[in-house]
C-alpha cells in the first residue's frame, strides 16, 4: 500500500507566469538557472526569446509570457527560467519566479476546464486544486510542439 | 614450449595476416589467380605444419579450408559467404594458436560448426553444373553465427540482406553463366531486362559492405595503426571543441587584464589546444578515395546498361577531408557521376560523328586550395544543351521566353539546379527523373559549399564543388549588425569594404537598393539589420558602414555591417530544431566571451537576395571575361605632383621606397639620395620637385642595368589589378594618356620619358652604334597601351617605329615594301594571333628571313616552343625590357649582316 501511495504522487516544481501559479513534473525539469546574455535570434518564432550559453550548452530560451499570450512586462527581464531538455535539445522556459517543489496526489487533478483559453488548453495537462489556488500542470512536450505548430500553419 | 613449436607459432601468425589481407583483396578480383595462388600455398603450409607437429584441431580447419580454396582454384565460382567463412576459419585458427602460445598445448574445443560448413560448401562449389541455386540452402542454415556484435551503422548491409543479395545474384548469375560474383555484374554480351539488372547491381554494393566488414573484424595487421570506434573520436572532437571554447573564454579574460601572471601559462594552454585540435582533426581526415570507391563500379555497370565506353579518371584520391563532410558528399558526387555518364556522355556512334573517341572520359580531380577542398566533375561529352535546358524552363514554368532572352548561356545552365528540372529527353532508370541536380545543390549547401558548373557545348561539362574541410571549427569573421553580433563564415568573404561618405567607396542607391561601385563593377549590397529585421544599436546609418564582400557559387554581393571585429576559430553548434527554418543561420556558436551568436548562412543571404543579384553577378563575371580577354595588368596607383591620380604598370617599378628627407641631398642642381652603395637621382613628375618637409619621402624606384632613379611622389595610393583602356591620349610629355582605373580617371605616365632624364644614356649607353639608329622596326601590337609604352622605349634605343594593331595591318604594311630590320610582335591578339602571324610572315619569301621577336606575358615552355616552331627568332617576357632591346640588338646585328 505504501508503494502505491508513493507512485501516485507526481512531484512538480511550481512556477509563477503572469501571476498564475503553474506546475511542472519535476522529472522533465533539468534545472533552474538565470538566463544571462540572451542572444535574440532575428527572424525567429516570436514566441523565442533567444539562445543563450548554459555551461557550454546552447539553450533555446522560451517565453512563456509570449507563448501563453500574456503580455509582456516591458522592463522587467524574466528573472528565471527553467531549464528542459527534449530530443537532444536544451530548452529554457522563461518564468517570473519559481516556487517551491510540491508533492501532488491524483486526487486534487482536474481536467482543463472547458472554458479554458485555447492557447492554454493547448499546454495545459490539467489542474491541481491546491488550498486557496489552482495550479495549472504545464505539459512540457505541448509547449515545445506549438511552435512547430504554428510555424507549420 | 619447445623451439620448434615456437617458431611454428611465429610463422604461422604471419602467414595468417598475409592470408587475411589477400583474402580481402581476392573478394574484389576473383580472377587473379596469383592472390588465390598464394592463399592456397599458405594455408596449406600451416595444414602440413600441423600434421607435423600434432595439432589435430589446427589441422582440420586448414584442411577444410584448403579443400574449400582449392575448389575456387579449380575454377569453381567465388562466393562472397565462401569468403567470409574462410576469413571466420583463419579467425579461428587465430585463436587456437594464441591459446596454443599460452598454455604450450592445443586447446579442448570443437570445430565441426565451420568444417561442416567449410565442407557443405566445398561440396556446393564442386557440385557442377549448377550449384549455385543450391547453394544458398546450404548457407542459410549454417551461417547462423553470422551475427555482427554491433549495431549495423547507416550504410551498412545487414548480413541478412548481403545474403539475400548474394542468393539473387546466384540465380542471375547462373542463368547467364558468368560465375564471380565479386566482379561487376558482366553482361555486354547478354543483355538482360532491365529488372534482371538490378538484381544483379544490388550484390555489387553489397560485396563492398563485405570486406570492410571483415576487415574491421580482422583487427590490427602489421602496420601501425589502431581502429577507433567513430563515436569515440566524435566525443573527442566534441570535448575538443569545448576545449577551445574554455580557451577562448581564457583568453579573452587575460585580455582584459594586462599584467597577468596567467599570460604564460595560458599561452602554453592555448598551442597545446591548438595542437590537440589539429590532431583530433587529424584522425576525422580521411582521403576522399574512400567516397569514390564505388564509382568504379557505378560506371562499369551504368557503362553497360547504357551502351557506353566510359573510363573514369580519379585524381587526388589521397586528398583528405573530415569524415563528416565525406560522408554528406558522397551521394551527390555518385549522383554527379551519374549524371556525366547519363546525360553528358554520347553513345559511341553519336562520339564517333563528333570525331571524338569513341570512350568517353569521366574526370574526377580533388585538391585543397587554402582551407577548403575543390572537386572537380568533369566529362569529355556534349555538355549542356542550352537549347534544350530553355526549352525545359519554359515548359516547367520556371522563367519565361522573355526573361530567357535577357540570359547567358552560363545562367541559363544554372537553372538545372532548379527543383524539379531534369534534362534527359528520356527518362532512364540511370537519371531522368527530376531529383538531380537541385537536390545535389541542397546537400553542398547544407555543408556550406558552392557548386558551380561551366559547359561547353560538344565539348563537355565541369561541375566544381567547394566545400569546407571541417564542420567541427571554422574560421569566421564577428560583425555586428543593431548592436548583435553574428559570424559570417570566412570561407565566403572575399574582402572587406569600408564605405564613407566622402571615399571612393560610397553606398549608392537605384531606387531604394543600394549598391557598391567596386573596381567599375556595380556591387549589390543588402542591409544585414533589414534583412533581418532587426532593429537596436546605432540608427542606420545609410552611406556609412562595413561591406563584407561575400561570393556564393558566382554570385557576389555585399553584406553591410555596423562593425567588423577579428577572425575567431568558432565551434560550430547546430541550431535548435525550432530555428532550423530560418535559412539566414547556418548553427550557432560561443563566442570567447561565453555570448551565444547567429552563424549567417552566406547561401541564405544570396537566395533572398534573389536572382536578380545572380543575373548581376554573372554579367559581372561576364564583363570580367571579356576584361580577361583585354587582359589585366598590375597598376600602381599614387598622386605626385596634383591631386589627379597616376599610375605606372607594377611590372616596371622596381621597388617602392621610403627615404628619411634628410638623407636626400642636392648636387649641381639634382637631388641624389644614396641608395644601396651608389647614389640615384631623384625624379619629380612634374617639371618642379616638391620633396616633403620632414619625415619619410616615398619614391618609386625604377632600376635597369645596374643603374636606378627614384621618381617621387607624394603618396602611393594603391596596386590595382585593372583592364588597362588608355581613353584619352596624352599631348604632355611624359604622360601616355588617361585611363579609368578603380572608377577614376588616372594619368598613365611614361616612364621611358623619365628614365632619360635621371641618365641621359638611359637607353643608348649600351646601344650606341650609327646604324641602330637608322633600323627600321615594326612593333605589332592590340593594345594601345603598351604600343605607346613601348614605343618610345624602342625609339630611345635607336629605332625607326612603326606601328601596327594588328596582325593583319602588320602584314599589310610588310607587303606593302618597306623594309624592316626587325619585327617585334605580340602573341596574344584577337583574330590572329602572333603565331600566326610568325607563320604567315614565313611563308612569304620576300619575309621569311626577317628576324621576328615575340612579346608575350605568356612565358611557359610550351608557349616558348610553340614560338620557336613558329618562326620567331627569340621570345621575351612583355615587361622584360632590357631583354627585348638585348634581343633587338643580337637579332638585328645578325639581319643586317645576313642581308
Amino acid at each position: 500500500m505504501q508503494k502505491t501511495a508513493t507512485d501516485d504522487v507526481t512531484e512538480y516544481v511550481t512556477v509563477h507566469i503572469g501571476g498564475q501559479l503553474f506546475g511542472l513534473p519535476i522529472s522533465r525539469v533539468q534545472d533552474v538557472f538565470m538566463p544571462d546574455r540572451l542572444t535574440r535570434v532575428p527572424l525567429a518564432h516570436p514566441d523565442i526569446a533567444g539562445v543563450l550559453n548554459l555551461r557550454g550548452r546552447i539553450v533555446t530560451a522560451i517565453d512563456m509570457r509570449v507563448r501563453l499570450g500574456l503580455t509582456r512586462d516591458k522592463d522587467a527581464k524574466p528573472a528565471m527560467a527553467v531549464g528542459i531538455e527534449s530530443r537532444g535539445e536544451s530548452y529554457g522556459l522563461l518564468i517570473d519566479s519559481v516556487g517551491e517543489v510540491l508533492k501532488l496526489s491524483p486526487d486534487s487533478r482536474e481536467q482543463n476546464p472547458i472554458n479554458l483559453d485555447a492557447r492554454w488548453a493547448r499546454v495545459s495537462g490539467g489542474v491541481h486544486r491546491l488550498d486557496g489556488q489552482l495550479m495549472v500542470i504545464l505539459d512540457v512536450d505541448s509547449v515545445l510542439a506549438m511552435g512547430g505548430e504554428q510555424m507549420a500553419a | 614450449m619447445d623451439d620448434l613449436l615456437r617458431e611454428f607459432l611465429t610463422e604461422t601468425n604471419e602467414s595468417l595476416d598475409v592470408v587475411d589481407v589477400e583474402l580481402v583483396r581476392f573478394e574484389q578480383d576473383p580472377n587473379n589467380a596469383g592472390i588465390l595462388g598464394n592463399i592456397f600455398r599458405l594455408v596449406h603450409t600451416i595444414k602440413g605444419t600441423c600434421g607435423f607437429l600434432g595439432l589435430p584441431r589446427l589441422e582440420a580447419l586448414a584442411h577444410a579450408a584448403e579443400t574449400l580454396m582449392g575448389k575456387y582454384r579449380d575454377g569453381a565460382p567465388v562466393t562472397g559467404e565462401g569468403v567470409t567463412l574462410i576469413l571466420f576459419t583463419i579467425d579461428r585458427l587465430k585463436e587456437i594458436l594464441g591459446d596454443l602460445e599460452g598454455a604450450g598445448n592445443e586447446p579442448e574445443g570443437d570445430d565441426g560448426d565451420l568444417i561442416s560448413q567449410l565442407e557443405a560448401m566445398s561440396a556446393a562449389a564442386g557440385s557442377a553444373p549448377a550449384p549455385r541455386v543450391e547453394e544458398p540452402k546450404v548457407a542459410k542454415g549454417t551461417l547462423a553465427d553470422q551475427t555482427l556484435e554491433r549495431a549495423l551503422r547507416p550504410g551498412e548491409v545487414s548480413l541478412d540482406e548481403l545474403e539475400r543479395a548474394f542468393r539473387e545474384t546466384e540465380s542471375e548469375v547462373a542463368a547467364t553463366a558468368v560465375p564471380e560474383m565479386a566482379s561487376p555484374p558482366i553482361a555486354p554480351e547478354a543483355k538482360p531486362a532491365k529488372a534482371d539488372k538490378k538484381a544483379a547491381a544490388r550484390p555489387a554494393k553489397a560485396a563492398n559492405a563485405g570486406p570492410s566488414e571483415d576487415d574491421a573484424e580482422g583487427g590490427v595487421k602489421g602496420q601501425q595503426t589502431l581502429r577507433v570506434n567513430v563515436d569515440t573520436l566524435e566525443q573527442l572532437m566534441t570535448m575538443v571543441s569545448e576545449l577551445v571554447l574554455t580557451r577562448n573564454q581564457l583568453l579573452e579574460i587575460v585580455r582584459r587584464h594586462e599584467e597577468s601572471e596567467f599570460k604564460v601559462p595560458l599561452q602554453r594552454l592555448s598551442n597545446v589546444t591548438a595542437e590537440l585540435q589539429d590532431g583530433v582533426m587529424k584522425t576525422r581526415m580521411q582521403p576522399i578515395g574512400n567516397a569514390w570507391q564505388k564509382l568504379p563500379r557505378i560506371v562499369r555497370d551504368l557503362g553497360n546498361e547504357l551502351g557506353k565506353q566510359i573510363e573514369l579518371e580519379m585524381h587526388g584520391a589521397e586528398t583528405e577531408l573530415d569524415r563528416q563532410v565525406l560522408d554528406l558528399i558522397k551521394d551527390p558526387l555518385t549522383h554527379m557521376v551519374r549524371n556525366s555518364a547519363d546525360h553528358g556522355l554520347e553513345s559511341p556512334e553519336q562520339r564517333r560523328l563528333a570525331g571524338k573517341p569513341e570512350k568517353g572520359t569521366i574526370k574526377l580531380a580533388a585538391y585543397h586550395e587554402g582551407g577548403h577542398i575543390v572537386i572537380a566533375i568533369s566529362d569529355d561529352g556534349r555538355g549542356l544543351n542550352t537549347d534544350r535546358i530553355r526549352k525545359k524552363i519554359v515548359e516547367q514554368n520556371l522563367a519565361s521566353e522573355a526573361e530567357l532572352e535577357k540570359l547567358t548561356e552560363a545562367q541559363i545552365h544554372k537553372y538545372i539546379f532548379a527543383p524539379g528540372f531534369s534534362t534527359a529527353a528520356q527518362v532512364t532508370s540511370v537519371s531522368g527523373r527530376g531529383v538531380g541536380m537541385d537536390v545535389v545543390r541542397t546537400n553542398i549547401d547544407q555543408i556550406g559549399g558552392t557548386i558551380d558548373l561551366k559547359s561547353v557545348q560538344g565539348e563537355g561539362a565541369t561541375v566544381t564543388i567547394k566545400i569546407p574541410l571541417t564542420l567541427a571549427i571554422v574560421s569566421a569573421l564577428i560583425v555586428e549588425s543593431a548592436g548583435d553580433r553574428f559570424a559570417i563564415p570566412q570561407l565566403s568573404v572575399i574582402e572587406l569594404v569600408r564605405a564613407q561618405q566622402n571615399s571612393e567607396h560610397r553606398i549608392e542607391r537605384i531606387k531604394d537598393t543600394p549598391v557598391l561601385r567596386l573596381r567599375n563593377k556595380l556591387l549589390p549590397l543588402v542591409h544585414l539589420r533589414q534583412l533581418l529585421g532587426i532593429a537596436g544599436g546605432e540608427p542606420l546609418d545609410e552611406t556609412n558602414g562595413f561591406i563584407v564582400v561575400t561570393q556564393v557559387g558566382s554570385q557576389t554581393f555585399g553584406i553591410v555591417v555596423d562593425q567588423v571585429f577579428h577572425t575567431e576559430e568558432i565551434v560550430v553548434k547546430p541550431m535548435s530544431s525550432k530555428l532550423r527554418h530560418i535559412t539566414m543561420f547556418s548553427g550557432t556558436t560561443i563566442l570567447g566571451d561565453g555570448s551565444v551568436i547567429m552563424i549567417i548562412d552566406p547561401n541564405g543571404i544570396a537566395s533572398a537576395i534573389g536572382t536578380d543579384v545572380s543575373a548581376t553577378a554573372d554579367e559581372a563575371e561576364a564583363d570580367s571575361r571579356r576584361g580577361d580577354a583585354r587582359q589585366l595588368i598590375s597598376m600602381l596607383v599614387f598622386r605626385a605632383g596634383s591631386r589627379e591620380q597616376k599610375a605606372v604598370p607594377l611590372s616596371l617599378v622596381t621597388r617602392l621606397e621610403e627615404v628619411a628627407v634628410d638623407k636626400i641631398e642636392q648636387a649641381h642642381g639634382r637631388h641624389l639620395v644614396q641608395y644601396r652603395g651608389a647614389l640615384m637621382p631623384l625624379i619629380s613628375v612634374a617639371g618642379e620637385m616638391r620633396l616633403k618637409s620632414e619625415g619619410s619621402q616615398p619614391l618609386l624606384v625604377f632600376s635597369d642595368a645596374g643603374r636606378s632613379m627614384g621618381l617621387v611622389v607624394d603618396e602611393i595610393v594603391d596596386i590595382v589589378e585593372d583592364a588597362l583602356n588608355i581613353e584619352v591620349a596624352a599631348e604632355v610629355p611624359g604622360m601616355l594618356g588617361s585611363a579609368v582605373i578603380k572608377g577614376q580617371a588616372t594619368e598613365i605616365l611614361d616612364i621611358g620619358h623619365y628614365l632619360p632624364l635621371a641618365f641621359e644614356d638611359w637607353f643608348k649607353r649600351k646601344e650606341m652604334n650609327a646604324a641602330a639608329l637608322t633600323r627600321k622596326l615594326l612593333f605589332v601590337d592590340d593594345s594601345p597601351f603598351f604600343r605607346n609604352m613601348l614605343t618610345p622605349v624602342l625609339k630611345a634605343a635607336g629605332y625607326d617605329v612603326i606601328t601596327a594593331s594588328a596582325a593583319a595591318e602588320a602584314l599589310d604594311i610588310l607587303k606593302g615594301g618597306d623594309r624592316f630590320d626587325v619585327v617585334v610582335s605580340d602573341i596574344e591578339m584577337p583574330e590572329m594571333n602572333g603565331f600566326e602571324f610568325a607563320e604567315a610572315m614565313r611563308s612569304d619569301k620576300r619575309l621569311a628571313a626577317m628576324p621576328v621577336i615575340a612579346l608575350s606575358s605568356l612565358t611557359n615552355p610550351a608557349a616558348i616552343e610553340r614560338a620557336r616552331v613558329a618562326g620567331f627568332h627569340d621570345y621575351v617576357a612583355k615587361f622584360d625590357r632590357q631583354g627585348l632591346i638585348a634581343a633587338l640588338k643580337e637579332t638585328s646585328v645578325d639581319y643586317a649582316q645576313a642581308a
